[in-house]
C-alpha cells in the first residue's frame, strides 16, 4: 500500500512543499524582528547550536607584530560570550586563517572559509592591500564581511560592496580631527608630514590638508614599509623647520622615525594617528631597535587619537570588561590596542546578531545593521551604520601621551565624514550591560 | 619560418597519438571528477592544474636541460601582470589573454635565456635569484601602472551562458586550467620525445660531448629557457584569473621556491613528477592551515606550526624518496616486476637498480 502514490497525492505534496517554501521565505524577511520560536539552520554557517564566521589575519609575516593578538583577543570574547549563554543559545566559532598579509594567500583563504567552512560571514578580516584581493568576490557570494580590519574608505560604497562594513573611523576622519587640533592648539607652528605612501597614509594625509590647507606644509615625506631606512625623510623634514610632524605610520615605522629623528637631535611634537601610537608596542620596538638605549621616553608629548577608550584607563568600564576577559582566557597575550580592538570588534558582532533577530539569513542580516540602530558599545562615537554609509565608528577623540606613558583624552569627541564637516558629539559614554554580553 | 616548421614537426609527429590518447583520457577522468566535487576542491584542482603547468615548465629546464632557476615566480608575475593589464580596460577571451601572457613571457625569456646559457652552476642561480627578488619591487616602483603593493585586480571569466546560470565560476576556471595543463603536457611530453628533447639532455649531461656531437649548446639552452618562461608565463595568467589579484606579494622568492620544491618532491626531470609535486604543494599546506585556530597552544606556536609542519613533510619526504614521488613509484614498480617475473628493460630478472630504478623519462 505505501507504494502507491497517485496523482492527486503528489499534487498535494506539491503544494505542502510550496506553502512551505512561501512560509519560509516569509519567515526570512520577518526574523529580523520574530525573535521567538526555535532555532533553525537559518542560513550557511548558521545550525540550531551555532555560528561559524571566518577571517583572514596576519598571524605570521611583516604585519604579525602587534596585528597576530587581533584574532585571538576576538575570539577571547567569544568564548566569554559563549559561556553566558551566546547569542539567542548559539555559541559563536571563529575560524581564522593566515594569510602572512599577502593578498595572494587572502584570496585563497577566503574562498576556503566561503567554500569548504562555508561560514556566515567574514569577520574582521585584516589589511588594506590583502582585503582589496578580495572584496569583490565577498560581494559577488553574497557573504556578509563585516568589520574589515583597516580604516580605508574603500569599505565604505554601499552601491559596490553592498554587504562590506568598515569598523574603525576612516583615515580621513582621524586627519581631519588631528588636523583641526594642530589648527587650534598649534597655530603658528611649521608642519610636515610623514606618512606611508599607501591608502592608508594618502587618505590620512587628504584629512589633514582638508584641515591644514595643503600650501602651508613645509614638507611631505612619505616611506615604503620594504624600506626601513627613515634617515633622509627625517633629515627633510628638520630642514623644512618643521615643528609639528604628522605620522600616519605603522608601529614599526613609527618607533623608526622617532629613533632617526633623535640621533639627529631633533625634537618636534610628533602627532601619530591611532594605529602607529599604542604605547605598549611602540615602546617595545623603540627598545628592541635601539637594542636598548632608549624606550618609551621617547613617547613623552606625542598627540594622537582614539575611538575606543583608552587602554591604561582601569576605571572605565569597558577596560574593566575586556581585561577581565583577557586576563581570564588569553592571559600570554600583552593587554594593549590590538587586544582592546579585538575584543571591541567581537562586540559590535554580538550586537549586531542580536538585533538580526533569532533565525537571520544573510540577506536580513546586512538589512539589520543598515536599519537597527546600534549602541555606541565601548567606542567614544556613535557608529554610522546605515543604508547609504558602510563606515563604523564616526568620529576619534585627541589624546595626548605624558613623558611617564600614560595616556589622556583632551577635548570633546569630534564626529565627520571624509567630505562633511567636523562635528562635536554631545552624546555620552555607553556603559556595558552587567554580564558583558549585549 | 622554417626552424618553427621544423620544431612543429618535431612536436606533433613521434609519439603524438599515445599522448593525445593520454590526454583525452586524463581530460574524461578530470571532467567527471570536477562535476562530482565541491566548489571549493574545484578551487584547489584549478591550484594543481596552474602550478603543474609551471612546474613542468621548470622541470623540463632544471631536470632535463640542467639549468636551475631561482626565478620562475617573477616570470609567473610576468604572465600575471600581462593578463592583468590586458583585463583592466578591455573584455578579451580567455584564450587570446593566455596566449599574449604566453608570447609576454616567452620574449622576456628569449633576453634571460641569452644571460642564463652563459652562466654555470651558483652563478646561474644567482642570476635567476635577482630575477624572482627584483621583479616583484618593479610592480612597487611604478605605482600607477602596477597598482603597487595592492596590485591589479582581475575579473573572473565568467562561465558561458550555455553552460546554465547556476554553473559554479569554479569549475569553469578548473575546466580552463586543466584544459591548458593538458595542452602543455601534450606537448612538452612530445618535445621531450623528439631529437629536441634528446639534445636538452645531451647538453644536460655533458656540454663538451654536446657540442662535438654537434649540437649548438647555447641555442639549446637558449630554447630551453624561453619553453620554461612561456610555461610560467601560462601558469601566471591563470594564476591571475585563479586568485583574482595580481600583487607582488604573491610572486615573491617563495613562489619561485616552491616550484623547485615541486619538481624535485615530485620527481626531478619528469612530467609526472610535476604533477605529483603540484599535488604537494596544494594540498599539504590545505591540511596544515586552518590548525591555528583550532589548537590550545600559544598562539606564537599555533601560528607558526602549519609552516613547520610542512617544512617537516619536505624534509621526511625527501628522505624516504630522494628520487621524488615519481622515483619512489618508478623503483616500486621495479620491484613488483621483479617479483613478479617480468624482466626490466636491460636488466636481469629479479635485479633492481636501487639508485636509478628507470631510465630518464
Amino acid at each position: 500500500m505505501k507504494s502507491v502514490i497517485n496523482g492527486s497525492a503528489l499534487r498535494m505534496r506539491g503544494i505542502a512543499i510550496i506553502s512551505l517554501v512561501g512560509l519560509l521565505a516569509a519567515c526570512g524577511t520577518s526574523s529580523a524582528t520574530d525573535n521567538s520560536g526555535t532555532n533553525t539552520a537559518s542560513a550557511p554557517g548558521i545550525t540550531a547550536t551555532d555560528i561559524t564566521i571566518g577571517s583572514t589575519q596576519p598571524l605570521t609575516g611583516p604585519a604579525a607584530p602587534g596585528y597576530s593578538e587581533i584574532a585571538p583577543a576576538s575570539n577571547a570574547y567569544f568564548v566569554y560570550l559563549n559561556q553566558h549563554g551566546g547569542v539567542f543559545g548559539r555559541k559563536i566559532l571563529y575560524q581564522y586563517l593566515d594569510d602572512g598579509y599577502n593578498p595572494t594567500n587572502t584570496a585563497s583563504a577566503t574562498r576556503k572559509l566561503i567554500l569548504e567552512t562555508k561560514v556566515f560571514g567574514m569577520f574582521s578580516a585584516l589589511g588594506t592591500p590583502t582585503h582589496l584581493a578580495v572584496v569583490d568576490y565577498i560581494n559577488t557570494e553574497k557573504v556578509p564581511d563585516l568589520f574589515v580590519s583597516s580604516g580605508c574608505n574603500c569599505w565604505n560604497n554601499v552601491s559596490k560592496y553592498p554587504n562590506t562594513f568598515g569598523w574603525q573611523p576612516d583615515y580621513t576622519i582621524e586627519g581631519k580631527v588631528l588636523g583641526q587640533y594642530i589648527k587650534q592648539n598649534l597655530s603658528g607652528k611649521k608642519v610636515g608630514y610623514f606618512f606611508q605612501n599607501d591608502e592608508f597614509g594618502l587618505d590620512g594625509v587628504k584629512g589633514l590638508d582638508d584641515q591644514l590647507g595643503s600650501s602651508s606644509i613645509a614638507s611631505r615625506q612619505n616611506y615604503v614599509p620594504t624600506n626601513t631606512n627613515v634617515g633622509p625623510q627625517i633629515a627633510a623634514l628638520q630642514a623644512s623647520g618643521a615643528q609639528v610632524v604628522v605620522s600616519f605610520s605603522i608601529p614599526a615605522f613609527t618607533a623608526l622615525a622617532l629613533l632617526s629623528a633623535a640621533k639627529l637631535g631633533y625634537h618636534p611634537i610628533w602627532v601619530v594617528s591611532n594605529v602607529g601610537s599604542d604605547v605598549t608596542t611602540l615602546t617595545g620596538l623603540l627598545t628592541a631597535f635601539s637594542k636598548g638605549a632608549v624606550g618609551g621616553q621617547l613617547l613623552g608629548g606625542m598627540v594622537t587619537d582614539a575611538y575606543l577608550p583608552l587602554v591604561g584607563d582601569s576605571s572605565n568600564p569597558w577596560i574593566k570588561l575586556f581585561k577581565g576577559i583577557h586576563d581570564q582566557i588569553i592571559p600570554g597575550l600583552p593587554w594593549d590596542g590590538n587586544v582592546l580592538y579585538g575584543m571591541a570588534q567581537a562586540y559590535t558582532l554580538a550586537q549586531a546578531f542580536k538585533a538580526a533577530g533569532r533565525n537571520p539569513t544573510r540577506a536580513s542580516f546586512v538589512k539589520t545593521l543598515e536599519s537597527t540602530k546600534l549602541s555606541n558599545g565601548p567606542g567614544l562615537a556613535p557608529l554610522g551604520f546605515s543604508s547609504d554609509n558602510h563606515l563604523g565608528y564616526l568620529g576619534v577623540q585627541v589624546a595626548t601621551i605624558a613623558a611617564d606613558g600614560t595616556e589622556t583624552t583632551t577635548g570633546p569627541v569630534y564626529t565627520s565624514s571624509d567630505t562633511g564637516p567636523i562635528t562635536q558629539y554631545s552624546g555620552s559614554a555607553s556603559t556595558p550591560p552587567t554580564n558583558g554580553i549585549p | 619560418m622554417v626552424a618553427t616548421q621544423l620544431l612543429l614537426g618535431r612536436v606533433v609527429r613521434p609519439t603524438l597519438g599515445r599522448h593525445l590518447l593520454l590526454a583525452l583520457g586524463a581530460a574524461a577522468v578530470l571532467l567527471l571528477l570536477s562535476a562530482q566535487i565541491g566548489a571549493y576542491d574545484d578551487y584547489n584542482l584549478t591550484a594543481v592544474a596552474i602550478f603543474a603547468v609551471a612546474a613542468a615548465g621548470l622541470t623540463l629546464l632544471t631536470g632535463l636541460n640542467g639549468q636551475l632557476s631561482l626565478g620562475h615566480g617573477a616570470l609567473m608575475a610576468v604572465g600575471a601582470y600581462t593578463a592583468s593589464l590586458l583585463l583592466k580596460d578591455h573584455q578579451l577571451p580567455v584564450v587570446v589573454v593566455l596566449l599574449i601572457a604566453v608570447l609576454t613571457t616567452g620574449i622576456i625569456g628569449i633576453v634571460f635565456g641569452y644571460a642564463a646559457a652563459r652562466l654555470r652552476g651558483p652563478y646561474l642561480a644567482g642570476a635567476t635569484l635577482t630575477l624572482a627578488v627584483a621583479l616583484p619591487q618593479v610592480a612597487t616602483r611604478y605605482k600607477n601602472v602596477f597598482g603597487g603593493d595592492s596590485g591589479l585586480t582581475v575579473p573572473p571569466s565568467v562561465p558561458p551562458a550555455w553552460l546554465g546560470a547556476d554553473f559554479p565560476p569554479e569549475r569553469w576556471l578548473a575546466w580552463i586550467a586543466l584544459a591548458a595543463a593538458l595542452v602543455t603536457m601534450v606537448l612538452l611530453a612530445n618535445l621531450l620525445r623528439s631529437s629536441v628533447g634528446r639534445t636538452f639532455i645531451a647538453v644536460r649531461d655533458h656540454e663538451a660531448a654536446a657540442a662535438l656531437a654537434g649540437i649548438d649548446v647555447a641555442r639549446t639552452q637558449v630554447l630551453a629557457f624561453v619553453i620554461s618562461a612561456a610555461c610560467a608565463g601560462l601558469a601566471g595568467a591563470l594564476f591571475g584569473y585563479w586568485s583574482g589579484v595580481t600583487a607582488p606579494a604573491g610572486f615573491g622568492l617563495g613562489l619561485s621556491l616552491q616550484l623547485v620544491t615541486a619538481i624535485v618532491i615530485g620527481g626531478l626531470g619528469s612530467l609526472a613528477g610535476a604533477v605529483w609535486g603540484s599535488l604537494v604543494l596544494v594540498f599539504v599546506p590545505a591540511l596544515t592551515s586552518g590548525m591555528a585556530s583550532t589548537m590550545n597552544v600559544p598562539s606564537s606556536i599555533a601560528n607558526n606550526l602549519p609552516l613547520a609542519i610542512y617544512g617537516a613533510i619536505l624534509v621526511i619526504a625527501m628522505l624516504v624518496a630522494p628520487h621524488g614521488i615519481q622515483g619512489a613509484l618508478s623503483r616500486i614498480l621495479a620491484i613488483v616486476r621483479a617479483r613478479w617475473g617480468h624482466t626490466p628493460a636491460g636488466g636481469k630478472k629479479g635485479v633492481v637498480d636501487w639508485d636509478d630504478p628507470t631510465p630518464d623519462t
